[in-house]
């Protein structure tokens, strides 16, 4: 294998690993707005949760999969909490009133990691069973991340399955087509958008476990990763699981090769493809609904 | 928010009604003090150490009841930060500003000081220009500037036999000064930069697609400025991409600084940074500090630390010289100069810029976690004077 091509083809892993993420991430996001008609802004606050958690796992147990087990679990209560407390109140207030309470929700689990967790960034170490580098075809390349590429594509397939194959899947997907028709038909809609919520929330601990031997965890990690995964969630059209993949693939292709080839105007590139969406495909590319 | 500032505030009036007890009330010689800095934000950390470093000076000088200090939070934005030096100059009716982490900060708050003749001791901001063309006769610098840390380490890393490097930084006024002074004496040396990146700050949390860029380029070395959480995401992805097998990599202190180079773990081995101070530097002064800053808070000190300690420092020596008021302390600032942790260090009358060592180590694993091991020394590094007018 040339130097060219295993130099593209790490560009490319990197372009789909960094897609994986954003797709963990995007997927509850996108669920949550197709299916409840809910901005949940605080989306990204949760993901960091799952990375602080992930990081205070390991750190008491000395094992990366503690971390990977738990933060979705805790992250989901925290989910279910804040849905009892606070969304299912929010759930018929309109659209600004759940974006301005979600916002704030953000700075306050923002103090929240700053009492519990400090200033300072803080770092998970990967796994030993896909510690550093490995080597085929010439190519050497981080195991971890070869390991989030098939964890990404592992969730997409398991959703898939549960969406189309399952009873809950087929009440989901009614709920997000019509939700009132669901309700008359005698679907718990209200307990189908509870479990939805607490699983999207869960995902959003799973990324930030896996997203923690990565990046650095930090309090603002939540914040800065929000913008690109309401692009995905825009891009690919609300409440579909194909939109949330094929978003997550373009931004994350479109950040990493824009990264390469243009440095310059990388950081634009994303933002182009998001105005020519919302100009010719407004309701995304994969819209849930027709 | 003001959680954080509550508990500071507090122990600080405590402390200061002790020790004006302790001399028997308020006497006409004290010293009024602003200490500017972020006790919120992403620098938070910073602030507060230079705050512990800061006020252990005081008390070690056995001068501290000769000092009152009023503590103000820049929130790391330039506009609260110049709102802040104005109520401690008009309100407080401070001798001598201390502080000031951002260089955005330092910025704004530059020519209120100036113009209304306020000595100001600078704790961390790099900016070359504050002490090159935008220079003061009431600032001074303690801490480092961008190109004083960097511009050694191109002839360093020459010298110890790398001919070809790559560079990468942030893409913002630090990361340009750091290169371009890097740079510039990397070629003068003799060495080649074959490809140079800046990458979006605060924006970029894969440094993935640039490193293995930088890997295709296959250079001697890889020469980086990042500092923070970016710093532990970079060292980490440059080891997990096995590029730390083929290419070594060099950088300012900042990428592997004490305070945080425990997140990056085993992957920081073996990377080799320049810096105004390692805690492992051994020697007296050195020492007794850093027993004392043990005993004070209870951890090592980090750089920032030093740089806060040596701010009281030079606060500390102006004063015994006999100086008393703003004008007195901005003109004996800049005559200091003693052998502090960092070892000899001296303000340059020229530029109002620190002169001190740059010390070359390499983070290596020790029995408590990852230690500095030092493997260069460059004496006395002034910076050229850079248009710098008084």
């Amino acid at each position: 294998m040339t130097d060219t091509m295993a130099f593209w083809i790490v560009q490319g892993l990197h372009g789909l690993q960094f897609s994986m993420l954003l797709f963990l991430l995007s997927v509850g996001l996108t669920v949550i707005f197709g299916l409840l008609h809910f901005v949940n802004l605080a989306h990204g606050a949760l993901y960091a949760l799952g990375a602080f958690v992930s990081f205070s796992a390991v750190k008491l147990t000395g094992s990366y999969w503690a971390g990977f087990l738990l933060a979705p679990v805790a992250v989901a209560i925290a989910g279910m909490l804040l849905y009892l407390g606070l969304i299912k109140r929010m759930r018929n207030a309109g659209p600004m009133n759940q974006v301005l309470i979600t916002f704030g929700l953000i700075f306050v689990f923002l103090d929240i990691f700053r009492i519990f967790w400090g200033d300072i960034a803080l770092g998970v170490e990967e796994p030993a069973l896909f510690s550093g580098p490995i080597e085929f075809w010439g190519i050497k390349y981080s195991a971890y991340r070869l390991f989030v590429i098939g964890l990404g594509i592992f969730v997409l397939g398991v959703l898939h399955l549960i969406l189309s194959r399952t009873q809950i899947g087929a009440m989901i997907r009614a709920g997000v087509d019509n939700e009132h028709m669901a309700a008359c038909l005698g679907i718990n809609v209200e307990k189908v958008f509870f479990i939805v919520f607490c699983v999207g929330c869960a995902l959003a601990g799973l990324a930030g476990a896996v997203a923690a031997p990565i990046l650095s965890v930090y309090p603002g990690m939540g914040t800065e990763i929000l913008i690109p995964a309401l692009i995905v969630v825009v891009i690919g059209g609300l409440g579909s699981l194909k939109g949330a993949m094929a978003g997550s693939l373009l931004v994350g292709f479109i950040q990493t090769f824009g990264a390469v080839i243009a440095p310059q105007i990388a950081s634009v590139l994303v933002y182009v493809l998001l105005a020519g969406v919302l100009i010719f495909r407004p309701a995304g590319l994969f819209p849930a609904r027709s | 928010m003001f959680e954080k500032l509550k508990p500071l505030s507090v122990r600080a009036t405590l402390a200061a009604c002790v020790m004006a007890a302790g001399v028997g009330g308020v006497n006409a010689g004290e010293t009024k003090v602003g200490l500017l800095l972020p006790y919120v934000g992403v620098y938070a950390a910073l602030g507060n150490e230079i705050d512990a470093g800061f006020t252990l000076a005081l008390e070690e000088s056995g001068m501290a009841g000769d000092f009152v200090i009023v503590r103000e939070d820049t929130e790391v934005k330039p506009p609260v930060g110049l709102a802040k030096a104005r109520k401690l100059v008009l309100e407080d009716e401070v001798d001598v500003i201390v502080g000031i982490v951002s260089s955005g900060v330092l910025g704004a708050v530059r020519d209120f000081v100036d113009g209304a003749q306020v000595p100001l001791i600078v704790a961390n901001a790099g900016n070359n220009d504050a002490t090159g063309s935008r220079c003061s006769k009431y600032v001074a610098r303690v801490s480092f500037s961008n190109a004083q840390i960097n511009r050694p380490m191109g002839q360093w890393l020459y010298d110890s036999g790398v001919r070809t490097a790559y560079t990468m930084a942030s893409d913002y006024a630090a990361g340009h000064q750091t290169m371009a002074a890097f740079s510039e004496a990397f070629i003068a040396a003799g060495g080649e930069i074959v490809g140079a990146e800046f990458t979006p700050f605060g924006k970029t949390k894969d440094f993935g697609p640039y490193l293995s860029k930088a890997s295709a380029a296959k250079p001697d070395a890889i020469y980086v400025f990042y500092a923070g959480g970016e710093a532990i995401s970079f060292v980490k992805q440059y080891a997990s991409l096995g590029i730390k097998g083929d290419i070594p990599l060099y950088g300012s202190g900042f990428l592997t600084s004490p305070l945080y180079v425990a997140a990056e773990g085993p992957a920081a081995e073996g990377v080799v940074t320049g810096a105004h101070y390692a805690p492992t530097l051994d020697i007296p002064e050195n020492n007794a500090f850093k027993a004392a800053f043990i005993a004070k808070t209870g951890k090592a000190p980090s750089e920032f630390a030093v740089q806060g300690y040596d701010a009281g420092r030079v606060l500390v020596e102006a004063v015994k010289s006999g100086a008393s008021g703003r004008e007195a302390i901005a003109t004996a600032m800049s005559k200091v100069a003693y052998t502090g942790p960092r070892g000899a260090l001296s303000i340059d009358p020229a530029t109002n810029n620190v002169v001190q060592n740059i010390y070359v180590y390499e983070t290596v694993a020790g029995d408590n976690g990852l230690t500095q091991k030092l493997i260069g020394q460059i004496d006395n590094v002034a910076d050229a004077v850079n248009g710098c007018q008084f």
